[in-house]
């Protein structure tokens, strides 16, 4: 997918510069398409296969903040995308019967594969005009409050829920403390652990601390490759701890913010597999992985015994958490560092 | 009266020096400015006598205003900070963790046990805002959550008196913003059995605190002017760009939006705590 020079991140530079060798190499070849040049054919051939290496390449080392940017990048697919690219007839509801309808979160009724769901995600939107509409992703209190109440009406009558998280926080502004942002995202998370059926949470792209949170609670969470999910942003993070902004690709690898560490943590359950290069590159290969990963994560939850989804649920994240417990050790020799017991 | 595990023997031995008030003879008020007798300012529970600006108070302080006395039993007090990330910004955590212990005399900026007010039984519970910003990670979610657990199991009532500008912990990373999931999920459980939680406010309540445990109370009741919020205000400032209104995020600005059922005095908590805890107990 070309993109856009404003769109380009400056780690992949190379691929772009490799890519536009070949498209230019790829020219030149369909001009003499009626002479047969099995050398020039030959040089395409090599040079896909270098690109394809120079991807994998860049993005098997890619840094914790660069990742940071590949989540954030316009292109990438956003929930609209994917209902569009995974469920079937979409039906969305709206408002939150209270204060308005929220569109940093979209809520409606979908088809997976053969199993009616109930969708919620947040949505950033890509052209100025929907981000401005979405509010970049960042939703006020009626939209969590819009979330909880599709959420019960789901589990009121059975249907599994599907939740997509995908904002740099919840918003900060004089609006939304009027209008109660703590308590309702606390609302959220106090409520989603008692909704009796199936939830599975993916982080598709930023999961920017209690707004993430705020759909997040759920059976089954799992976070797209080049997604992150933090307590807060390495921006946010950089200013109090660093004073200066600048540091966020310190406080991006501080935090342990991405999917291979938070696997290894036991906070989330499963890695999506993104196309090769991110998400950005290829939608609909993105949606398939998600796909696969949304239908095995239902099965998974349905092949535990029903009764037992609230307590699981609740042992979750009961075990999460890491510290030390008991008698204090005796002083130990400086490198001789003692192992915290990790729970969870 | 059940001794839970980490109970200290000889009932509680927090450190005993108010913290939030400079040492001296005379201390500045920070609203009004008058200059005030120390010990004055101690004997009214820590508020200004000229204008009732109400200082921070310790955790131990707390229990000593709030509960019978000698009747706290601390529970879980065992429970120390691991380094899960081996986070380091200008310090490495646990050094930080340790010096904040040896200033506050707190392993953790929970305090949680159980004790008694006016006679009646109950789960008690106190973050500490001066133990790093009274910031909730893994030991603080950890500590309140066997605290909820364990009021759901003896059918008690529970009190959690937060104080916290920190919210969510960075230095615990993930770690600290799952325990908003723990703890809200407790309580869930807590409601759902028919337990009565009663939350008080105290300044400065804010983030992943307010976002969590803070706002789930049957009964929320707050200290005179605590700011209290989601954002930080200049984090709202800067995303907003306009001056924040007068009085924005404190107790009266979230009594006037419907988020609290209460503004108390210091002087009046204890009793009415009381009160309404007999009010909704047969």
């Amino acid at each position: 997918m070309s993109s856009p020079k404003q769109d380009r991140l400056p780690f992949e530079k190379p691929i772009y510069e490799m890519e536009e060798q070949l498209a230019e190499m790829e020219a030149q070849y369909a001009h003499r398409k009626d002479v047969a040049d099995p050398q020039a054919s030959e040089q395409i051939r090599i040079l896909r296969r270098q690109l394809a290496e120079l991807k994998r390449l860049i993005y098997t080392n890619i840094e914790p903040w660069d990742r940071v940017k590949v989540s954030r990048h316009r292109n990438r697919p956003q929930s609209r995308d994917y209902i569009n690219l995974i469920f079937d007839d979409f039906v969305e509801i709206h408002g939150d019967r209270a204060i308005g309808d929220d569109r940093a979160i979209v809520t409606g009724f979908a088809r997976l594969e053969d199993q009616k769901v109930l969708f919620v995600g947040h949505q950033k939107g890509r052209t100025l005009s929907e981000r401005t509409t979405c509010n970049f992703g960042c939703a006020h209190p009626e939209g969590y409050r819009k979330a909880l109440a599709k959420m019960k009406l789901a589990a009121k009558f059975g249907l599994p829920i599907v939740s997509f998280i995908d904002t740099p926080g919840a918003y900060p502004g004089i609006a939304a403390e009027e209008r109660g942002q703590a308590a309702i995202i606390a609302e959220n998370l106090m409520a989603m652990s008692m909704l009796n059926t199936p939830i599975v949470c993916v982080v598709i792209g930023e999961g920017g601390s209690g707004g993430a949170l705020g759909i997040g609670i759920g059976d089954r969470v799992g976070m797209m490759e080049h997604a992150y999910y933090s307590v807060i942003s390495p921006e946010g993070c950089a200013t109090i701890l660093w004073k200066t902004a600048e540091k966020a690709p310190l406080a991006a690898s501080a935090l342990r913010m991405i999917a291979p560490d938070l696997l290894r943590m036991g906070i989330i359950d499963g890695i999506v597999e993104e196309p090769l290069g991110g998400a950005h590159r290829d939608h609909r290969q993105a949606a398939n992985s998600l796909k696969s990963f949304l239908v095995k994560s239902f099965r998974d939850i349905a092949a535990q015994p029903r009764e037992s989804l609230l307590e699981l649920r609740y042992q979750k994240f009961r075990k999460i958490g890491v510290f030390e417990e008991g008698v204090v050790a005796a002083p130990v020799i400086a490198e001789d560092v003692p192992t915290p017991v990790v729970l969870g | 009266m059940p001794t839970k595990p980490g109970a200290s023997s000889n009932g509680w031995h927090g450190q005993s020096e108010p913290r939030g008030v400079p040492v001296g003879v005379f201390m500045p008020c920070d609203s009004c400015g008058a200059t005030l007798f120390r010990k004055q300012v101690e004997r009214n529970l820590n508020v200004c006598p000229e204008c009732s600006h109400h200082f921070t108070v310790t955790a131990h302080e707390r229990i000593l205003q709030l509960l019978d006395t000698d009747t706290f039993e601390e529970w879980f007090a065992d429970l120390r900070p691991g380094d899960p990330l081996g986070f380091n910004d200008r310090r490495p955590y646990p050094d930080r963790v340790k010096a904040e212990q040896e200033r506050t005399g707190l392993t953790e900026a929970a305090v949680v046990g159980q004790g008694f007010i006016k006679g009646l039984r109950l789960v008690f519970g106190v973050t500490d805002s001066g133990f790093i910003m009274g910031s909730m990670g893994s030991v603080v979610g950890e500590k309140l959550t066997r605290a909820i657990e364990e009021a759901t199991k003896q059918q008690l009532p529970i009190i959690i008196v937060s104080g916290s500008g920190g919210g969510a912990r960075m230095h615990e990373g993930i770690y600290s913003l799952m325990q908003m999931a723990k703890v809200s999920s407790a309580l869930a459980r807590h409601h759902a059995a028919g337990g009565l939680y009663v939350s008080v406010l105290t300044n400065p309540t804010m983030g992943g605190v307010a976002a969590s445990f803070a706002s789930l109370g049957d009964i929320i009741l707050a200290e005179p002017k605590a700011l209290v919020g989601f954002a930080g205000p200049k984090v709202i400032a800067q995303t907003v760009r306009v001056r924040l209104p007068e009085g924005f995020q404190t107790s009266e600005f979230l009594l006037e939006h419907g988020f609290v059922d209460k503004i108390v005095l210091r002087k009046d908590l204890r009793s009415m705590l009381a009160q309404l805890i007999d009010y909704v107990t047969p």
